[in-house]
């Protein structure tokens, strides 16, 4: 722990601005350097957390991340001399934090209704007792991140590991038999190359604005992330350890999705970032997740999930910080060997905290005033995500996927270009489509992926979208020339571009079968809707009766949907649809006969 | 004894700056100057230099004029004497009534633990049926009311403040025209409501500090009602003169503008107060009710499109009614299945029929040939309109609903409403 300045010192506030103070102060001061206002008020002394960050020769610009009436000059400002960190140890999963690591549950027990300023409290519970199982000896070589023991924790088994923050080669020196440990007790002695001995617990800090790199080597993101909604996994599908973003007007379903998402993704740990946003859309969570169950684990949804909750009306400082926190406890499971997805919503509001925190600092504006750093701190927040090899060979993976609220909804703004230059796969959401009550309502035409697809065959998928395309395109113009001056062929690719569109692109989350479609159920009613795709229907010529046999087609493909994978009333609906086909086509397009050919 | 200080140093819009010690962010100050007394917040800290923000203005303040520091941040009176009284934006009374010191709070509090919210779970029933039946409004929810400047808003929301089923109800008026601060105090008074009312009335002609401190002053009393154990509805109006306050107090300040000169935190300010918006596990609740004008009728502008990602959804008030195509009550799932088994659908079925009347009229705009089906549509949306649209009809939400069924059965056969059989069979009006 050399990297840490020795010598600790102390400030006085001599300014206040909004909640930016400045202090001057005595001895050496660190860039990010965590200080304490500390104020005396009516209820009695309180220390509030504040962020070095601008130093100007002995003057140094703090944000605190609380209110800060009451703070007045001459007020004492301890300096920490270390970095913001957050505490990584056993005990992290099902937790709720806000924005600095603080358990929100236990400091309701001890405030009440209110956030009050200046409670801190330790984020892992100090008196629980972890079953901690050895894995070296004494005597044994040790490099930072190697793990020299473990604990379950709910499902999985959590590494306990050399702290990363320790760069020298350790022997150990001794180790603690297996049994039942708390976080704080003494588990391990180790010695540098220099002799000196450091005592080890279960939990240890990292600075969240750095981001942990103690693997082997970063990989290429090619293993596709299941989140079992179809327009997703077919057409615009994330990589694990890739990134994506959903920027939508409000009202669009942004994070009604990323709650279908955080429920259904097949991943080991899902870290849910509500930043800036309603607090009732989080209590929603809250509410819900310990009480549903994990199909794939048989256990409540919460064991493997984590919430970092710093809702729009709480201190704006410490929403800058939340993303950060969330970034860095998602990579601490990486570490383990685990695949972790992080949702961070809404990214726009981090980055409007940013917005007002350079304001204060008087700094010269870019674009709607985003300070000029706006870009460089997006790119960076999204390149934390990855897929990394580790030094025992096991893949971890963090897959980062943020919202974005653009203002008016127009993605021509500074937050969504600047993440569009840096995610692996856009899904754009559109007013247009949600106010039709189309779910979800991400965009098939303009969103895009870089990711191939793992659910279905790319030439299918090609295949399809063409038909998206054209049937759009012949929409377009039925508006202007009406159905009269449609001819029938057209009319039909129409017809067929409205069937993918309402019985794959959208998806019900509120039937229970249709709400997660496994990749599997994706691939198969893949083929049997490309079948509709290509098949050739000469015998009709009145419109009437094409659009009411489409209504038919449609009608049985949703039962079809909301039957359950390959039961009995599964099968007898998909020989009703597939009669139903025969009975009208007339033949296939030969475009597709290749295609064709693969399903059978 | 504290300090007085007679030496101001600079004066810059509505905020003075004088050279003192030992002041705290965020305290209240007194500054005498000819034209009378008045409040002033300390708003920033500089090496010595204190900025006040004055809220009657600082027009007419000199530099000799005196400011005495009074040691602790802005507090308002907060008891049962409230009721029926009306106040100025900086709590000061605007009634003939006495002053009142009981029983002091700070405004502008924390905000509330997350974890200790709770899913919302009751309906706020305001007999009027484009909101109960089709966007319910729900305890503890925030809605804005989007609406251009013609629009009949203020006799929306006094209407709601007579009807809605509440304990107490809280009015915070901005930027009012004093006709409109008159129009409100009557129809209370003659409603009855008064008496479980609370103004506070910043009227456009009032020092524009004073604007700023409503919504807060509003909130903070709400809030003390609510953890009595009180339902409390607080209305705003309007809240974009609200943002237009701030705006002009962020330049006057030298604050680099962000989006069509408001400040970059515009979110930020809109949502600590949106957010006070609470159903307290055990005790009352705050439901929030604010009108928010669209400049230049855009959703698009910065305070409508900042608001509609704050709150939990919002009304469009259109042509003198409420829009059933944008409004949105995103809590509305919460409370709308356990009022009468035909509620959902209903609501869901109708709104389909008048989309689909929406394009019949369409298509006889643009001179399309009219079907059976279309006109028997057309005749749908223009009784829809008139008896249920309208805002002056005035029924609960029951009446509503069987009026609905009337409607249908006036208009369509049974098949023709889409609706599933079960429910046409219990609900489709019988003929004589």
């Amino acid at each position: 722990m050399s990297d840490i300045v020795e010598k600790k010192s102390s400030g006085k506030v001599v300014g206040v601005n909004g909640n930016m103070i400045t202090i001057e102060v005595t001895g050496n001061v660190l860039m990010n350097e965590i200080g304490y206002v500390v104020i005396n008020t009516a209820e009695g002394v309180k220390k509030l957390k504040a962020e070095v960050i601008r130093i100007k020769g002995k003057y140094a610009d703090m944000q605190v991340y609380e209110m800060t009436r009451g703070v007045g000059e001459g007020d004492e400002v301890e300096l920490t001399g270390e970095m913001l960190a957050v505490t990584l140890g056993p005990g992290l999963l099902g937790q709720v934090f806000d924005g600095l690591q603080n358990p929100l549950p236990k400091l309701a027990e001890q405030s009440g209704f209110f956030l009050e300023r200046g409670v801190y409290l330790p984020a892992l519970p100090g008196d629980k007792k972890w079953h901690f199982t050895p894995c070296v000896k004494a005597g044994d070589t040790v490099y930072r991140a190697d793990a020299i023991g473990s604990v379950p924790e709910g499902i999985f088994n959590h590494k306990i590991m050399v702290p990363f923050n320790m760069y020298d080669t350790y022997k150990i020196k001794s180790i603690a038999a297996e049994g039942e440990y708390t976080v704080n007790e003494k588990i391990a002695a180790i010695t540098d190359t220099k002799g000196k001995v450091y005592p080890l617990t279960m939990s240890f800090q990292w600075p969240v604005k750095r981001a942990i790199d103690a693997y082997a080597e970063r990989l290429k993101p090619v293993d596709p992330m299941i989140t079992k909604v179809r327009l997703i996994d077919t057409f615009f599908p994330v990589a694990k350890g890739g990134t994506y973003c959903i920027p939508g007007p409000f009202g669009a379903g942004k994070t009604v999705l990323q709650q279908i998402t955080s429920k259904n993704a097949e991943v080991d740990i899902v870290i849910i970032a509500a930043c800036g946003e309603r607090a009732g859309e989080v209590v929603e969570e809250l509410k819900e997740f310990p009480e549903l169950i994990d199909p794939k684990t048989g256990r409540s949804l919460m064991e493997r999930t984590m919430i970092i909750c710093n809702t729009s009306s709480m201190p704006v400082a410490s929403r800058e910080a939340s993303v950060y926190t969330a970034v860095t406890l998602a990579e601490y499971y990486r570490e383990m060997g685990l695949h972790v997805l992080l949702l961070a919503d809404s990214t726009s509001r981090w980055a409007q905290a940013m917005r007002e925190m350079s304001g204060r600092l008087e700094e010269i504006p870019g674009e709607e005033a985003f300070p000029a750093y706006l870009e460089s701190s997006i790119a960076a927040f999204y390149e934390r995500a990855g897929i990394v090899r580790l030094k025992d060979g096991s893949l971890g993976s963090v897959t980062i996927g943020g919202t974005v609220s653009p203002a008016g909804g127009n993605f021509e703004e500074p937050v969504t270009q600047a993440t569009l230059k840096v995610v692996g796969a856009f899904h754009g959401l559109s007013r247009e489509r949600s106010d039709a009550r189309k779910y979800p309502a991400i965009h098939p035409l303009e969103s895009w992926s870089k990711y191939k697809s793992g659910a279905v065959d790319n030439d299918m998928i090609e295949y399809a979208r063409n038909i998206m395309f054209r049937g759009n395109d012949v929409g377009q113009m039925m508006k202007v020339v009406g159905e009269e001056g449609t001819s029938i062929g057209d009319y039909i690719t129409y017809l067929k571009e409205e069937l993918l569109d309402s019985v794959y692109i959208q998806q019900n989350s509120f039937d229970e079968v249709d709400a997660a479609v496994p990749v599997e159920r994706q691939a198969h009613i893949f083929n049997i809707l490309l079948k509709i795709l290509a098949a050739e229907f000469n015998g009709f010529t009145v419109k009437d009766e094409v659009r009411s046999y489409f209504n038919q087609l449609r009608q049985c493909f949703l039962d079809y949907n909301g039957t359950i994978w390959g039961s009995d009333e599964f099968k007898k609906k998909e020989a009703e649809l597939l009669e139903m086909l025969a009975s009208k086509q007339t033949g296939s397009d030969e475009n597709a006969a290749a295609l064709l050919a693969k399903i059978k | 004894m504290r300090k007085v200080y007679s030496k101001i140093e600079s004066i810059t819009g509505n905020v003075i700056t004088v050279a003192a010690d030992n002041v705290k962010n965020d305290d209240l100050a007194e500054v005498s100057s000819a034209h009378g007394k008045s409040l002033a917040r300390v708003i920033r800290l500089d090496k010595g230099k204190v900025s006040l923000q004055v809220f009657a203005g600082a027009k007419g303040v000199s530099t000799g004029d005196e400011v005495r520091f009074l040691g602790h941040p802005m507090k308002i009176s907060c008891s049962e004497n409230l009721l029926g009284r009306i106040f100025d934006g900086s709590g000061m009374p605007r009634d003939n009534g006495p002053e009142l010191e009981e029983n002091l709070i700070e405004i502008g509090g924390p905000s509330v633990n997350p974890s200790k919210r709770i899913i919302p779970k009751n309906m706020v029933r305001t007999g009027i049926p484009m909101i109960d039946v089709f966007n319910s409004l729900v305890e503890s929810q925030k809605l804005p009311i989007f609406s251009s400047s013609g629009e009949p808003y203020n006799e929306l929301l006094a209407r709601i403040a007579m009807q809605a089923e509440v304990d107490m109800i809280i009015l915070g008026g901005m930027g009012l025209k004093y006709d409109d601060y008159l129009f409100f105090k009557e129809t209370l008074e003659e409603g009855g409501a008064l008496s479980r009312t609370i103004f506070f009335v910043h009227t456009a002609a009032d020092p524009i500090v004073e604007c700023l401190l409503v919504p807060d002053i509003s909130l903070a009393v709400a809030e003390q009602f609510a953890l009595q154990g009180k339902k409390v509805l607080v209305l705003l109006t309007d809240m974009t003169n609200f943002a237009d306050a701030m705006k002009e107090n962020a330049i006057t300040m030298e604050q680099v503008p962000s989006n069509r000169g408001y400040p970059g935190d515009l979110y930020s300010q809109l949502a600590s107060r949106y957010e006070k918006a609470v159903d307290f596990e055990g005790s009352g609740s705050i439901t929030i009710l604010a009108v928010t004008t669209m400049p230049g009728d855009d959703v698009t502008h910065p305070v409508p499109d900042n608001t509609g990602y704050i709150t939990e959804g919002q009304f469009y008030l259109k042509n003198g009614r409420i829009e059933p195509f944008g409004s949105l009550s995103r809590l509305k799932q919460q409370v709308n299945k356990d009022t009468r088994a035909d509620h959902r659908a209903l609501m869901d079925g109708m709104i389909k029929l008048y989309s689909a009347y929406k394009e019949a009229l369409e298509k006889k705009s643009m001179g399309f040939r009219m079907s059976d089906w279309d006109n028997k549509l057309l005749k749908y949306g223009a009784i829809f309109e008139e008896q249920l649209m309208s805002l002056s009809v005035n029924i609960p939400l029951e009446k509503a609903l069987d009026k609905g069924w009337e409607i249908l059965a006036e208009c369509f056969s049974k098949e023709e409403t889409g609706l599933r059989t079960e429910l046409l069979n219990k609900f489709w009006p019988k003929k004589d």
